[in-house]
């Protein structure tokens, strides 16, 4: 139970600069997942929380205590790595129960402890194993159960995942979230993958090249990404970003025709160089809007994904419902307040740019000449 | 790799095996002879094995004058002992600090370690008396241990197995609150025991082989070990025992199979875990 305060925290290696100033708190039992490609910078700051890498510049809070310069182990915080880092020549009872003999809790205490948490965790059975007896699901676990038994203020998760096959992430995934509602532990979570970053998180962080592009709710991250770069991370296939330049209040796409952005493009000048994101799924056929030879589809059963190419060369993903037969060329317009303004200079959304400009059908359809 | 036997394979093992085997074998059939067959070059290969004489007159009496047996065979185990066990201390104890800790002038550390693997005992052998003399140290066990125990190679050997660590695992230990002294007693040792006993295998048959040092640290005949001992068997040859010279031979090789086959159990199993 505990807060997390993190002000300023900077990371450089020398000359270069891994991590931007970093400003962010956590609420009592929040779990913010902070995500990001590999090389953003987002282990970097799970491990100055932890302890393990020392912060350039900044304080770190917990609980309004200044933990920067604590030991790792006076810092009341668990970690689950990525490659669970069990002590391979510990039974699954001593992995959990030696960060507790370190702090001098009694025998009884340790084995109520551990046993509560293997109930939780269902690993009583697998108690007297050693780590290499044991598959990578219930290593997992045993990670986990590591990091619970401690009855720590903050849980940091390094990608625990990423090492499982998919059947079993999804499994996983489920289950930590569950456990982390029921134990009400303020957590830290750190993935490159996007769906566990929707699905797990109260907060998403996303970290661009050591910079924090966006920190919002899922569905806000989602729905109104900060900059072009948000836009293209989260979501799959990633959003189609179209060139166009401001004419009007309307932006004319590079492929030809012209979307009404009502407003949402207000405070840029007129000629502006505009970037506007669709979604894949935000596409239905219709009778004109942007023509597109099909390239490749992708067909997955309860859906199946086009990709286009437009006149200009633009790529352009589609996402339809069903298996149907493609033609050969394809007419799709965005469906109305689901247009995405960015400014092309900067990468930002407009600020003007909120939730749903709500008619956002193409005006015209200049042709395109497919 | 294709199922049938490879009987060239197993004829060049067989030739191989039977090389290494035959002096061996040469000694033990020549330790159940009489002595004075052997001088004159009568040895059989087949042993006589109704006269195991020459092995308790080694064991117990000695052989021309010498130390009995027994008591050299325990000096040279405790020497090879003393040897392999104060190597692997030293040496995990350095390479733990070259390894995991940052402090100044560690990769000169580091250097200076690996620099005396240029100078092998024989080499620096003067000096080394010289600093034993000074010490007061000669004829007594230490003298005799001691400068084998500094070494190099081991130290370099743990060095890559502490470097094939893996990070997350020392930083786990970490979080769990476990000090220097801890993770290395907890986790490290523990994690490399496979390889503490593949080395102490080693280690133990170098220190049971040394011939040099004891012969110039250790003129008390206290102190001989098997090795100075079955030299000092072969006096004049025409009065040498051969017999007990060869018994002694044979059981001199008995402690160093002994440790390679009990510990090679050990660190098979140790190595089949797999998984660090």
């Amino acid at each position: 139970m505990a807060t997390l305060r993190l002000s300023g925290v900077r990371k450089s290696f020398g000359p270069t600069q891994v991590l931007q100033p970093i400003d962010l708190s956590l609420e009592d039992g929040e779990l913010l997942v902070i995500v990001g490609a590999s090389g953003c910078g987002k282990s970097t700051l799970l491990r100055m929380v932890a302890g393990l890498e020392r912060p350039s510049a900044g304080r770190i809070l917990l609980d309004g205590t200044d933990i920067t310069d604590r030991d790792p182990a006076a810092r009341d915080i668990a970690m689950v790595f990525q490659n669970y880092a069990l002590y391979p020549h510990m039974s699954v009872f001593d992995n959990m129960a030696y960060g507790l003999r370190i702090r001098g809790l009694s025998r009884t205490e340790i084995a109520r402890r551990v046993d509560e948490t293997a109930g939780l965790l269902g690993l009583q059975a697998l108690l007297q194993r050693k780590p290499r007896q044991l598959s990578g699901g219930q290593r997992q676990r045993v990670a986990m159960g590591r990091a619970i038994v401690r009855e720590p203020k903050l849980f940091l998760f390094d990608e625990p995942l990423s090492n499982l096959d998919a059947a079993l992430r999804v499994q996983m995934r489920g289950e930590i979230k569950r456990l982390q509602r029921r134990l009400g532990v303020t957590s830290l979570y750190v993935t490159h993958d996007q769906t566990e970053a929707m699905t797990l998180g109260d907060r998403l962080l996303v970290l661009h090249e050591g910079r924090m592009a966006q920190l919002d709710a899922p569905m806000t991250v989602f729905a109104e990404p900060a900059d072009t770069y948000v836009a293209r991370f989260i979501g799959a296939p990633a959003m189609n970003l179209l060139p166009a330049v401001l004419a009007g209040g309307a932006a004319r796409t590079q492929a030809g025709p012209v979307l009404a952005l009502d407003g949402a493009a207000a405070g840029l000048p007129e000629g502006a160089k505009l970037l506007i994101g669709v979604r894949p799924e935000h596409f239905a056929p219709a009778p004109n809007g942007f023509a597109g030879t099909v390239e490749l589809v992708e067909r997955l059963g309860s859906e199946s994904v086009a990709h286009l190419r437009l006149a200009d060369g633009t790529p352009l993903a589609v996402r339809l419902a069903g298996a149907a037969e493609m033609p050969e060329t394809l007419t799709v317009a965005p469906m109305p307040g689901h247009l995405h303004v960015f400014d092309a200079e900067t990468g930002k959304r407009a600020a003007a740019s909120r939730r749903a400009a709500p008619a956002a059908l193409p005006l015209e359809a200049t042709g395109t000449g497919v | 790799m294709n199922g049938r036997t490879d009987w060239t394979a197993h004829a060049v093992l067989a030739l191989g095996a039977l090389l290494f085997a035959l002096p061996v074998w040469l000694a033990f059939a020549g330790s159940t002879q009489d002595s004075a067959a052997i001088a004159r070059g009568d040895l059989s290969l087949l042993p006589n094995l109704a006269n195991l004489g020459a092995y308790p007159r080694a064991l117990i009496q000695g052989v021309m004058g010498t130390r009995p047996v027994w008591h050299m065979l325990l000096v040279s185990l405790g020497m090879a002992a003393t040897i392999a066990v104060g190597k692997i201390a030293i040496s995990i104890l350095s390479a733990y600090a070259v390894v995991f800790f940052r402090f100044p002038f560690r990769r000169t550390a580091f250097w200076i370690i690996f620099v005396t693997l240029m100078l092998p005992v024989e080499v620096r052998i003067i000096p080394t008396y010289a600093v034993m003399s000074d010490l007061g140290l000669i004829n007594s066990f230490t003298g005799l241990t001691m400068p084998l125990i500094a070494s190099a190679t081991a130290t370099l050997l743990f060095r890559q197995i502490f470097l094939a660590v893996p990070d997350e695992l020392v930083e786990a230990a970490r979080m769990d609150g476990a000090g220097p002294l801890r993770f290395l007693r907890d986790v490290l040792i523990p994690v490399s025991a496979a390889n503490i006993a593949a080395l102490f295998v080693i280690l133990f048959v170098y220190g049971w082989n040394q011939y040099l040092w004891p012969l110039l640290v250790a003129t008390d005949p206290r102190l001989d070990t098997i090795v100075i001992g079955i030299v000092r068997m072969i006096g004049v040859e025409s009065q040498t025992d051969w017999s007990a010279v060869m018994a002694t031979a044979m059981l001199a090789l008995l402690p160093p199979v002994a440790v390679v086959v009990l510990m090679q159990r050990w660190f098979v199993a140790g190595l089949a875990e797999g998984e660090k």
